[in-house]
């Protein structure tokens, strides 16, 4: 029953995985698949799950009984064994077309009456083909099952019932219900669910690299709630029963519960699960108990063998060879027909062996007869001949030195081997923006705080000076593995001996050490950790604002005019304190392991008057506004919490010890025992709430002592400042030995450049994070919930406890949209409506600017939270987090429940430059007739500003805009944008005829098109129009579409145009689209490998796509085009000859060949040369491809497969065959000429037209053209001449002995031969030399002259562009009316 | 190490699993060699007007002198052609070609005088010329056991199935087996000078020598090895069925006798074309003063068995002399010389072409 349920399962699963979603899970297939799991979940809810015991305790027959079906861990990837290879593969050959075909004709030759040939020579080509491709599919096979071995047979240390230890066992011996013991560094062998780690805080690292070539370390959590935790792990006392889904392939999921003896049901999830083949990092130990074994683990279930597509050109090559197939029955018809009518003619002459036939039977076993002879009409070897040429053209992509990425070590990759020739047919191209355009390694380039910007100046000019040496940048970057010890713990100690140090200097500092680094580091950058990441130039301004928390007065009284609120203060603090802490990055550093909380020196007491100053706004930010029209200036505060920072180095350190109470513990505790735990916590809480009650009178009194503090004291304020230089100097040391591993490079952006205002995140444990505050010191903020980052919210938050007030605090980082919708009015007061209002509109100015600016944008915003709704909010999640059937839905719910209100502290912009070459790039491509279409999920401004910078848009184009809220709008907006383009067509035409020469005129038209926009263009009604349109314009830009909608538009394009399409993308969001183009490309940058995975080429840099298309694109194609064309043509020739003899042999099916002369002369004597011209030839060089990638286009309008070239060859065949057998007809006619002393000089000379016929279509010919076309026509003379020497009795009845040793004696043949080469070859010589010189040389021409002309457009463009007005801009915007001035800004 | 897992065993679809500290540090950088990176110095063969200008001149060259040769030599060889199947009702023959049984035992015989215009002075060759008879046919040309031709003593008494049905008579084998053998040509051609004095003096004909020297020594053997006695080395065969004698009485001279018969071997040795010829004597020249046929009226008798009527073929007598180049054959020189002179003519045409067009693109081409 479960079995039959199991591949139900397993049937719903490939029915997934068939619409088109891969194991990464698209949201919408999401919820449809857990709606039917829902529905079916009432009557098949046994099978759906899998209960896992311990295989060593109380349970052993339940253990027994339950997991006698679950597979082992030994894996099989083979297909075959020894018994079942021969029946298995042939079984498995004989499911191909052109193997059946064969076996059809050795059968078909058994039958007596047709019989062509000696029953063995027709099983010739089978038995080639077959054991040819066994030997291919065994050398693989043996190659797998070597790997499997290895696998199987490595050791991992498991737990003994009956030793009660661990001992070593293989990876194939481990059951479900093992208790697994890993160390560092080993490989995990199954699924098992993480029982204990070495680790304190119960959390281990894993690395995926091998599941998904992520190398970023993901943290793995000990199953909470075993009553072990903490002391070491005995299985013995492991009696829970775990209850799990059943193997799925969807690796980001598991779901389960454990049901601890006591009861106690604990929900599993996937950061509980450690994943085969996954490796255990930065942890000693860890014990888990198997819980998928073998193929049932989901790194297995994920294993699908290579991609399988069809090229264009195949699909055109099976017309072709249908026209062959058609051929063929006429050929073989005629045949019937003419030995009917010759029988009937003679009736019973004396060579007639069997004379009572009648004459349509015999016709009839004719037909079949002729099958057999003219098969090679058919090129059946053909399709082996383009796997074999195939590989080759791989073979020299991959080992190209223009595709080879120094810094990565990454050379190109082809997953899919069959579509090479695609390459060369790309009419669109469909690109992401980040990490394809642009290199993907953010760095932070400004950001907006309490609605005042800081443009960080020095930043900016930090960026510039590594636009010009990123190469360096990027191979000087440190990695976790690189193993450097950098710089030791002690490098704090002796800093302090330096003197002052500005912050600015600071920044230069490292580079000596970078160098240093840069020595041994490995030339990969993986963890997005930079030189250009990690620093960011402070902006003054904002770095004098934010000393203010902690320096002395003097600061103040110099510029008071500019002196910031405490609210503003406040913001500024929370924000970098989002910066660091709302994000999932994981600390690590290279000279201690990372899961280390290193030792915290909390300040003891001067964190009070920041803490008041921050409980005065901790409710209501704006309750200071209310009360005071002037926000008064925090002139003590920053002074003592100075002062008090002479002590920090005297005062006793403490250690932080993580916090027994975990959610569960904490909601139920609720705010008494706060108070109580204080005693535990330091004084960090206990002054929290102590002063929460009287805030406003404390704060009151300590403003007024502290100024006096500054006043009496002015020495020590000089001493204060002396102190924080140094310990920025300490601190800018200790920065560098922290590494952060981020999930996105963004991420890891923010991070760094809150640490450049020393706010660092230090240290992470499950549930706390340890950060460095200026002026405060290392701080302890539990961490409540991490709400991750997903692409539908768009956003990602952090619950903590507030370290400084205790309150309940919600971090949210996201996109800019969201935030701004989430970030509500509060409700308060006129003014601070008015305040917040225009904080507001001062960061969606900003964040306008940014855009523009082409800069990542992200919102950073928090909420406050009372304990209370904090309760009631917990429990929903705790109940999300704890439901198995419907988790993500839930979660997602109450996310969204939480993300509300949100007060907007401020926006950061990111910059992501541009890769190397990308505007050469595209302008290549678009040069070379390519679209390109930019998809990207980033703002339109941004989009359109990348655009730009790649020189997609120039400063001549005419901008589209679409966007519109309803499909009505958008049908008529796509009317509009239609006529605007016909009417600029007329226009344009119109100015090019009237003023040609001035050269004044809009080169194209760009259409930018939003996503909700495109949704409606999308659809079934508008698409035409949409079509239309898009065909009008030069380039098309979507902006803010989802991976859905990228595969839309991808497929539209495929589809109702029929072009060839190319997708580029690097990340997730880009799998579905990479797997609907025609040629998907990936590129391996910093978001993982998903990308690379469904591509069927990988590059590292997108500028390798110009070499990949316009040389090996174009090679491919017409090398694989001409090859093909020249095997059709050599079948067509050769079969023919034979065919021209049945004229004169009766239509009986006579050969004048020695049937193995024949048979070998397709397989051996002219195979080898086709596949060296379809793997070396080279029509065009490729620097001139490059140089002039008009030809790529040329290449595909005048294309060399066409239906005429087909048919040109056909004729061409046809003619030499004609002269090929007809010149030895007549020179040997009414002679005494043997049968087959009449075919030996036909032979010889079709082979030799043959080669030289390839000789005349190579466009080069190298030493291994040569060598082959002499071997093979070497091969061919000795074969024969050995053959009728040796050969007495063999071969009946086409015996050849003596035939050509006596003909080769003759002159007569050499002069047949001479005459028939050159009759035959002479039209084709005389076709290629016109083409060539007539042609050719226009193509070359116009080439060269759009060259020129393109120059000199160029220049004149520029010329216009200086002169000329914006008056050409026609943006277009139903809805949004608002946003054409700023699109006529960001033209300009 | 990474990017180490990540290589072509991925495309099996394995998880590749490294080592634990398995660092190797290979740089994945192709190797920058001419061939690698198809940079190989190569020859660019672009034909253009200019470049296949000289080819065709030079073939022209060639051609037209090799056909002129070819065309004076097989003008100067002499051949003699006479038709004596007897279809008009005129023809010495009419009367043996009416009424036909491959066994009668009366042999019917004609006589046909001709008269040779030309003297012929080196050795003549005398064939026998068959028309629309199609030895080539598939199932013909089949129709024959090697082996037993071989002299293998096991196919001689178990001829080969692919000889049905002129495997077996009467229940005893048919030595030589098959169709070829069973229809083989048993005309008796006889030539005679008519001495302007009125006698018929017989011109001497050599039997041997007129086969390929492979296939009388090497593919044709009598069973039993060199046992002179080819009757009881036949024995328990039977002839084939048209024969009138069995193999081993082709002719007395045992080196000229059984399957090494040479009349038989180039019978057996199938004609390409349905019209054919096949070498029956040579008429050896005698010496130097007297030519080998002189001008004059000659008598040909035939000894008429071959019956080619049903199938409305032709018999021919042809006296050939030959050259190096084979036969009379005057379309090689012919193609040659007009092969040679499209050449020639194209290669003008090129000429101008390539002087109207072809300057100008002189300079792509070297820049190439």
């Amino acid at each position: 029953m479960e079995r039959f349920h199991w591949l139900q399962h397993r049937c719903r699963q490939l029915l997934a995985g068939n619409s088109g979603q891969g194991w990464y899970s698209v949201p919408d297939g999401l919820s449809n698949k857990s709606s039917l799991d829902n529905h079916n979940s009432q009557h098949r809810f046994r099978g759906k799950r899998r209960m896992v015991l311990a295989c060593h305790g109380p349970h052993q027959q339940e253990f027994q009984a339950v997991s006698k079906n679950y597979k082992g861990n030994a894996i099989r990837t083979t297909k075959y064994n020894l018994l079942t290879f021969i029946p298995m593969n042939l079984f498995q050959q004989f499911h191909r077309a052109a193997n059946l075909y064969f076996l059809f004709l050795a059968l078909l030759n058994w039958v007596p009456v047709v019989e062509a040939f000696q029953k063995e020579i027709t099983m010739i080509p089978l038995l080639v083909v077959l054991t040819v491709i066994a030997v291919k599919d065994a050398l693989e096979d043996y190659r797998r099952y070597l790997f499997d071995k290895k696998v199987n047979n490595s050791v991992v240390r498991v737990f003994c019932g009956t030793q009660k230890t661990y001992i070593d066992q293989c990876w194939m011996d481990v059951r479900v219900g093992d208790f697994v013991r890993l160390s560092c560094n080993e490989i995990i062998p199954a699924d098992m669910l993480l029982l204990y780690s070495s680790d304190p805080r119960g959390v281990c690292y894993i690395e995926t690299a091998n599941l998904d070539g992520e190398t970023n370390l993901k943290q793995r959590e000990v199953v909470s709630g075993l009553p072990f935790q903490g002391v070491e792990f005995t299985p013995e006392s492991f009696h829970s029963r775990i209850e799990c889904e059943n193997p799925k392939n969807d690796l980001s999921r598991f779901r389960g519960y454990i049901e601890h003896s006591s009861g106690v049901r604990v929900g599993l999830h996937s950061s509980n699960l450690l994943l085969r083949s996954c490796t255990i990092r930065n942890t000693e130990t860890v014990i888990g108990i198997v819980v998928y074994a073998g193929h049932e683990t989901k790194a297995m279930m994920n294993n699908s063998g290579p991609r399988y597509k069809r090229s264009k050109l195949e699909k055109r090559l099976n017309t072709d060879v249908l026209w062959c197939v058609f051929l063929l029955l006429i050929m073989c018809l005629s045949a019937a027909i003419g030995h009917g009518l010759w029988l009937k003619n003679h009736s019973d002459p004396v060579f007639q062996v069997d004379g009572e036939m009648s004459p349509a039977l015999a016709g009839f076993y004719v037909f079949w007869t002729m099958i057999i002879v003219l098969q090679v009409l058919i090129p059946i070897s053909l399709y082996v001949s383009i796997e074999i040429v195939k590989l080759g053209q791989i073979y020299f992509i991959h080992n190209d030195l223009a595709l080879y990425n120094e810094q990565l070590d990454s050379r190109i990759q082809c997953r899919a081997l069959n579509i090479t020739e695609d390459l060369g047919q790309i009419q669109y191209l469909f690109s992401d923006k980040t990490g394809t355009l642009t290199e993907n390694k953010m760095v932070f380039r400004r950001c907006s705080i309490f609605g005042v910007e800081y443009p960080h100046e020095e930043n900016a000019r930090r960026l510039e000076v590594y636009e010009a040496d990123s190469n360096e940048a990027a191979g000087c970057s440190v990695t976790l593995k690189s193993g450097c010890s950098g710089k030791s713990l002690s490098c704090r100690s002796l800093s302090c001996n330096r003197s002052s140090v500005s912050l600015h200097t600071l920044t230069a500092e490292p580079a000596e050490e970078e160098d240093q680094l840069s020595t041994h580091v490995q030339p990969r950058s993986s963890a997005f950790c930079s030189r250009m990441t990690k620093e960011v130039v402070p902006d003054p301004q904002l770095v004098r604002k934010f000393n203010l928390l902690c320096s002395p007065v003097v600061h103040l009284t110099e510029c008071c005019s500019e002196n910031p609120s405490s609210l503003e203060l406040t913001y500024i603090t929370d924000f970098f304190l989002a910066l660091a802490i709302c994000n999932s990055v994981v600390v690590s550093s290279p000279s201690r392991p990372p899961h280390e909380v290193p030792e915290i020196q909390t300040p003891l007491k001067s964190l009070e008057e920041i803490k008041l100053m921050f409980q005065r706004f901790s409710f209501s930010p704006f309750s200071a506004l209310s009360s005071h029209s002037i926000p008064p200036p925090i002139k003590g505060s920053p002074h003592s919490c100075a002062s008090r920072l002479f002590t920090r180095g005297k005062t006793g350190s403490l250690t932080f010890s993580t916090p027994p109470n975990d959610t569960t513990d904490r909601s139920d505790i609720g705010q008494e025992s706060k108070l109580e735990t204080t005693n535990h916590k330091g004084e960090l809480d206990s002054s929290a709430v102590r002063e929460r009650e009287d805030a406003v009178q404390m704060e009151d009194w300590e403003t007024d002592d502290n100024f006096r503090d500054a006043k009496t004291n002015p020495d020590m304020a000089v001493q204060a400042v002396e102190n924080l230089n140094r310990e920025i100097a300490s601190d800018g040391d200790t920065h560098h030995e922290l590494l952060y591993e981020a999930e996105s490079p963004d991420e890891a952006a923010l991070v760094h450049a809150a640490q450049a205002y020393r706010c660092t995140l230090r240290g992470r444990s499950a549930d706390s994070l340890l950060v460095d505050l200026p002026g405060l010191g290392s701080l302890a903020v539990p961490l409540l919930h991490i709400l991750p980052f997903d692409s539908n919210r768009k956003r990602m938050s952090v619950v903590v406890r507030h370290p400084l007030t205790g309150q309940v605090v919600v971090y949210t980082k996201g996109a800019d949209s969201v935030i701004m919708d989430l970030a509500e009015t509060p409700k308060g007061e006129e003014q601070a409506l008015d305040m917040y209002s225009h904080i507001r509109e001062q960061t969606q100015k900003h964040l306008d600017t940014y855009a523009r600016e082409g800069l990542r944008t992200l919102c950073i915003a928090k909420k406050g939270l009372d304990e209370k709704e904090y309760d009631v909010w917990l429990k929903g999640q705790l109940l999300a987090e704890s439901s198995i059937e419907n988790r993500e839905e839930l979660l997602l719910e109450s996310a969204e429940r939480l993300e509300t209100n949100l007060t907007l502290l401020g926006a950061t912009g990111i910059v992501d430059r541009l890769q190397e070459e990308v505007p050469e790039t595209i302008e290549t491509l678009q040069r070379a007739g390519i679209k390109v279409w930019v998809l990207t999920g980033d703002k339109q401004e941004t989009a359109i500003n990348i655009a730009y910078a790649c020189k997609l848009l120039h400063a001549s184009d005419q901008l589209l805009t679409a966007n519109c809220g309803s499909k009505d709008a958008c049908a008529a907006l796509l009317e509009e944008l239609k006529l605007e383009v016909q009417c600029g067509e007329g226009s344009l035409t119109d100015l090019t005829a009237r003023v040609e020469s001035s050269l004044v005129s809009v080169t194209g038209f760009i259409l930018v098109i939003d996503g909700q926009t495109l949704n409606w263009a999308l659809q079934e009604e508008l698409k035409s129009n949409f079509l239309e349109l898009t065909c009008r314009c030069k380039a098309v830009i979507c902006c803010r579409s989802t991976p859905l909608q990228k595969s839309q538009v991808v497929q539209l394009i495929r589809d109702q145009l029929g072009v060839m399409t190319l997708a580029v993308g690097d990340g997730a969001n880009d799998v579905s689209m990479i797997q609907v183009a025609d040629v998907g490309i990936g590129i391996s940058g910093q978001e993982g490998m998903q990308a690379v995975m469904s591509s069927d080429f990988a590059i590292s840099r997108f500028k390798h796509l110009s070499k990949l298309l316009l040389v090996h694109g174009h090679w491919c194609y017409s090398r694989l085009a001409n090859m093909i064309l020249y095997f059709i043509y050599k079948n067509v020739m050769y079969v023919n000859l034979l065919f021209w003899y049945q004229f004169f042999c009766g239509f009986s099916g006579s050969v004048m060949t020695n049937s193995w002369v024949l048979i070998f002369f397709n397989l051996l004597f002219t195979s080898i040369p086709p596949l060296i011209y379809g793997i070396l030839d080279q029509d065009i060089p490729a620097d001139t491809l490059m140089e002039l990638p008009e030809l790529y286009q040329a290449a595909h309008t005048s294309k060399v497969y066409v239906p005429n070239m087909f048919w040109i060859t056909v004729v061409d065949a046809f003619y030499q065959s004609l002269v090929c057998f007809f010149v030895p007809y007549f020179a040997f006619a009414g002679s005494d000429v043997g049968e087959l002393s009449f075919g030996s000089p036909i032979n010889a000379s079709a082979l030799l037209i043959i080669l030289l016929h390839q000789v005349i279509e190579s466009k080069t010919l190298t030493w291994i053209h040569v060598l082959v076309l002499l071997l093979s026509g070497g091969f061919y003379f000795g074969f024969v001449l050995l053959f009728s020497v040796i050969c007495v009795t063999c071969s009946p009845p086409t015996n050849p002995l003596g035939v050509e040793t006596l003909q080769m004696c003759q002159p007569l043949f050499y002069i047949v031969c001479a005459l028939t080469i050159v009759t035959a070859l002479l039209p084709r010589l005389l076709f290629r030399a016109l083409h060539n010189t007539l042609y050719s040389s226009a193509v070359w021409k116009s080439a060269q002259m759009d060259k020129m002309d393109s120059e000199e457009y160029c220049r004149k463009m520029q010329c216009c562009t200086l002169s000329r007005s914006r008056g050409n801009r026609v943006p277009v915007c139903a809805d949004n009316a608002g946003l054409e001035p700023s699109m006529a800004e960001v033209v300009s | 190490m990474m990017a180490s897992s990540y290589n072509a065993k991925d495309e099996d679809g394995h998880i590749t699993v490294s080592g634990p500290g398995g660092s190797t540090l290979r740089s994945k950088k192709p190797e920058n060699t001419a061939f690698k990176q198809q940079r190989l110095p190569a020859w660019q063969p672009i034909l253009t007007a200019g470049t296949v200008l000289p080819a065709f001149f030079i073939i022209g060259l060639i051609f037209i002198p090799i056909g002129i040769g070819l065309y004076v030599t097989s003008n100067n060889i002499k051949e003699f052609e006479i038709d004596y199947t007897g279809v008009d009702m005129s023809s010495p023959c009419f009367n043996c070609s009416q009424n036909f049984s491959w066994n009668s035992t009366r042999p019917c015989t004609c006589t046909i005088p001709f008269y040779l215009e030309q003297p012929y002075e080196s050795n003549v060759f005398m064939y026998y010329g068959l028309s629309n008879f199609y030895q080539n046919h598939r199932r013909y040309v089949k129709s024959r056991d090697d082996s037993q031709l071989n002299g293998d003593m096991d196919s001689l008494m178990r001829p080969s199935k692919e000889c049905e049905p002129y495997a077996f008579h009467e229940n005893k084998p048919i030595a030589p087996c098959g169709a070829i053998a069973n229809s083989m040509f048993n005309d008796t051609l006889e030539l005679f000078y008519n001495d302007p004095n009125g006698t018929k003096i017989p011109i001497p004909l050599t039997t041997t020598g007129i086969a390929w020297w492979t296939d009388k020594h090497v593919k044709f053997r009598n069973p039993g090895g060199n046992n002179p006695n080819l009757t009881a080395v036949f024995q328990g065969t039977t002839k084939p069925v048209n024969w009138r004698r069995p193999v081993y009485e082709l002719d007395a001279d045992p080196e000229n006798d059984g399957f090494i018969n040479e009349d038989f071997i180039v019978w057996m040795r199938t004609a390409a074309l349905p019209t054919f010829r096949k070498l029956y004597r040579i008429i050896q020249k005698k010496n130097n003063i007297v030519p080998t046929l002189p001008r004059g009226n000659y008598t040909l008798e035939v000894v008429y068995n071959y019956p080619v009527r049903s199938f409305e073929g032709r018999k021919r007598m042809i006296l050939s002399t030959i050259s190096w180049m084979g036969g009379k054959n005057p379309f090689l020189g012919i193609a040659y010389i007009t092969v040679g002179s499209v050449c020639f003519f194209l290669g003008v045409v090129l000429l101008i072409i390539h002087h109207k067009y072809g300057n100008r693109n002189n300079s792509a081409d070297i820049s190439n």
